[in-house]
């Protein structure tokens, strides 16, 4: 047992949890935040792919890291306004929809990478964002050696935004006349209509917010938490940021929870796996973070709250 | 005047045999160029694909083969790349099995005349359908020797992919080098349960640094990432890392596809079958692994002593112990 509390008092559990986490929490949002207007996307996993390679050419072409992060949010949003158009204008199946822009994406990200970079033995490198300890050495010399300093000032400024992004978000749609409208347009788009609010427009906002979201997340990947580029290599995040969305019952807050609750384990799993493997089959560790995600999905699913219009079209006028 | 081919069935007889004649005139000429085509599951900036890609490059450039490719293919596309290139007439076809065996197995059945050799865990099948293996593993023990001899903390650690036999042999001779020169030392091993997450191979490097290892074995891409942001040392594997990662990477177990290649290469040309299992081409005495290390960061009697291990395997006094269960 002493190994366990060993793993769990280090500060090095803690950030690598919120390391994990940050894609998870970007991608988690920029799904809720569709939902929560009624438009499943499941074009995350290929947005995010998009994303990734997006974000990683434009910086390994000689733009600033968060020119790199813009280009591909914005890149995220060209294909958020596909999915809403093809949704919400033309009121087709969410699910196939979303499904055949995860293949696009994918692989349109692969054949760009494939023009624009020269195949080489091993994949071409940029410089990806830097921990806050040496970013702003001056306030992080002040936490040297604690707990907190380890775990804070070892991320990267996206972190911060993704935590800061699940803030906003909870407040946005708790608390603002916008929020009131998303919700709406998510629940009853006739009543919402009916109050002067455009339905078509929310729907077509945050499918399209959502999938920036979606795409800096995925952007993380090769400008954090790694320096280069592989087709494959969102490898399934998107999908769990799906169930996360149920997890948290459609609300931010619970999203950020969620997202951080998956990847101590995942966190967790790793180092167990190190002290562990004698006696234990690997496998079993790696099923830990889903294993644990189902089981809170069965106890928090029970009490949520579908979005009442989520995945139906609204067509101005219909009863 | 006009010139009319009349096309009796004669003058098709005829033509048919003078075009027959000229093929074999082309296969009596044994020096021709092989044609050659690859097909690459994976982009080639993958590990092990770069190492195939760079052998048929190389091999290509002298004028032994010609090379066409396709990379990136999806397994529910792989077959029907693999009989493109079978009608489009190359004599041998390189590829990956591990993920189609039974559909690749088919594909050389259709094509007798065509040679495969792909990487697999099977056996060869047939005249036509050669197996490789990934065997790196002798270099990683030597790559091991040096690290058991540089670590400080007594613990080192390794990240791979799956425990797939493959994969363990070579973690196993790693850790088999390392406790060759330092008994007592600590040996971790990390699965992150997929091939394509350097992410996520980076994180399982930060557990194992967190947990003691100051020397990891890298499988898989991502792990000298870690190593170099907590300034511990790495080796590398299959390819080498040298300088994508300097001061951090000092020894990589290169693998060579190039042996392979040839061996399946004469045997094609001189018309021998191919159906068989050119694994021990990818052994150190062959040529198809060797350590590429940076001189001078391990003491010299270390590196000394692995020169000797290396001729010992070179000359067949020593064989690098093959292990396929799971390391612990």
């Amino acid at each position: 047992m002493t190994e366990l509390t060993d793993i769990l008092s280090a500060a090095g559990l803690w950030a690598a949890m919120l390391r994990i986490a940050t894609p998870l929490i970007f991608g988690t949002l920029g799904a809720l935040i569709g939902e929560r207007a009624g438009v499943l996307n499941l074009g995350i996993e290929g947005i995010m792919t998009f994303g990734a390679v997006t974000g990683w050419l434009v910086v390994f072409n000689g733009a600033d890291l968060w020119v790199g992060v813009l280009a591909a949010a914005l890149a995220g949003m060209a294909f958020g306004l596909l999915h809403a158009l093809m949704t919400v204008t033309l009121g087709l199946s969410q699910h196939v929809t979303g499904l055949g822009i995860t293949l696009f994406a994918s692989s349109l990200g692969y054949f760009i990478f494939r023009l624009t970079t020269p195949a080489a033995s091993t994949p071409p490198t940029i410089t990806p964002f830097q921990p806050l300890s040496s970013a702003m050495p001056g306030i992080a010399s002040l936490f040297d050696g604690g707990f907190w300093g380890a775990v804070v000032f070892s991320q990267t400024t996206l972190t911060f935004a993704a935590i800061a992004m699940a803030g906003l978000l909870a407040y946005i749609i708790r608390a603002t006349p916008l929020g009131l409208a998303i919700r709406m347009s998510g629940e009853n788009p006739h009543a919402a209509e009916a109050q002067g609010i455009n339905p078509v427009v929310i729907r077509y906002g945050t499918v399209m917010i959502g999938s920036a979201l979606m795409a800096i997340g995925g952007a993380f990947l090769t400008l954090s938490a790694f320096n280069s580029f592989f087709p494959g290599m969102v490898q399934g995040r998107g999908w769990i940021c799906i169930a996360l969305v149920v997890f948290a019952t459609w609300r931010p807050e619970r999203a950020l929870f969620g997202a951080l609750l998956f990847a101590f384990f995942d966190a967790f799993q790793l180092r167990l796996q190190a002290v562990l493997a004698d006696s234990v089959p690997y496998q079993l560790f790696l099923m830990v973070p889903y294993l644990i995600s189902i089981l809170a999905l069965i106890v928090m699913a029970r009490q949520a709250r579908v979005p009442q219009a989520l995945m139906q079209p609204y067509r101005r006028g219909e009863r | 005047m006009r010139f009319r081919i009349p096309l009796t069935r004669r003058s098709i007889l005829i033509s048919g045999l003078v075009l027959g004649m000229a093929a074999c005139a082309g296969t009596a000429r044994a020096q021709q160029p092989l044609k050659v085509a690859a097909v690459h599951a994976s982009p080639v900036e993958n590990a092990w694909n770069s190492r195939l890609h760079d052998a048929l490059r190389a091999a290509a450039d002298e004028g032994i083969i010609t090379y066409e490719f396709s990379e990136g293919v999806s397994a529910t596309d792989y077959a029907r790349a693999l009989r493109d290139y079978a009608e489009k007439g190359n004599q041998l076809i390189v590829g990956e099995a591990y993920a189609i065996e039974r559909e690749a197995r088919q594909v050389a059945r259709d094509y007798p005349d065509t040679a495969f050799l792909m990487g697999s865990s099977g056996e060869p099948q047939g005249d036509n359908f050669g197996v490789f293996g990934t065997w790196n593993h002798d270099a990683a023990y030597l790559a091991g020797m040096l690290a058991g001899a540089l670590t400080r903390s007594g613990t080192v650690g390794s990240v791979g992919a799956m425990p797939i036999p493959e994969i363990n042999m070579l973690i196993n001779a790693f850790a088999a080098g390392v406790k060759e020169v330092r008994p007592d030392a600590k040996h971790q091993v990390s699965f992150i349960g997929t091939f394509f997450d350097p992410p996520k191979a980076r994180e399982a490097s930060f557990a194992l640094i967190d947990s003691g290892a100051d020397i990891l074995f890298g499988e898989r891409i991502g792990t000298a990432d870690a190593a170099r942001e907590r300034g511990v040392r790495a080796v590398g594997s299959l390819t080498d890392y040298t300088s994508r990662y300097p001061d951090t990477v000092f020894a990589n177990a290169v693998w060579n596809f190039r042996s392979i290649l040839d061996a399946a290469v004469r045997d094609v040309n001189a018309g021998k079958t191919t159906g068989n299992n050119y694994t021990p081409f990818s052994l150190l005495k062959e040529g198809g692994n060797d350590i590429v290390y940076v001189k001078g960061v391990a003491p010299a009697e270390a590196e000394a002593a692995m020169e000797a291990k290396r001729e010992a395997i070179k000359a067949g006094t020593f064989v690098t112990p093959i292990t396929t269960t799971p390391p612990s």
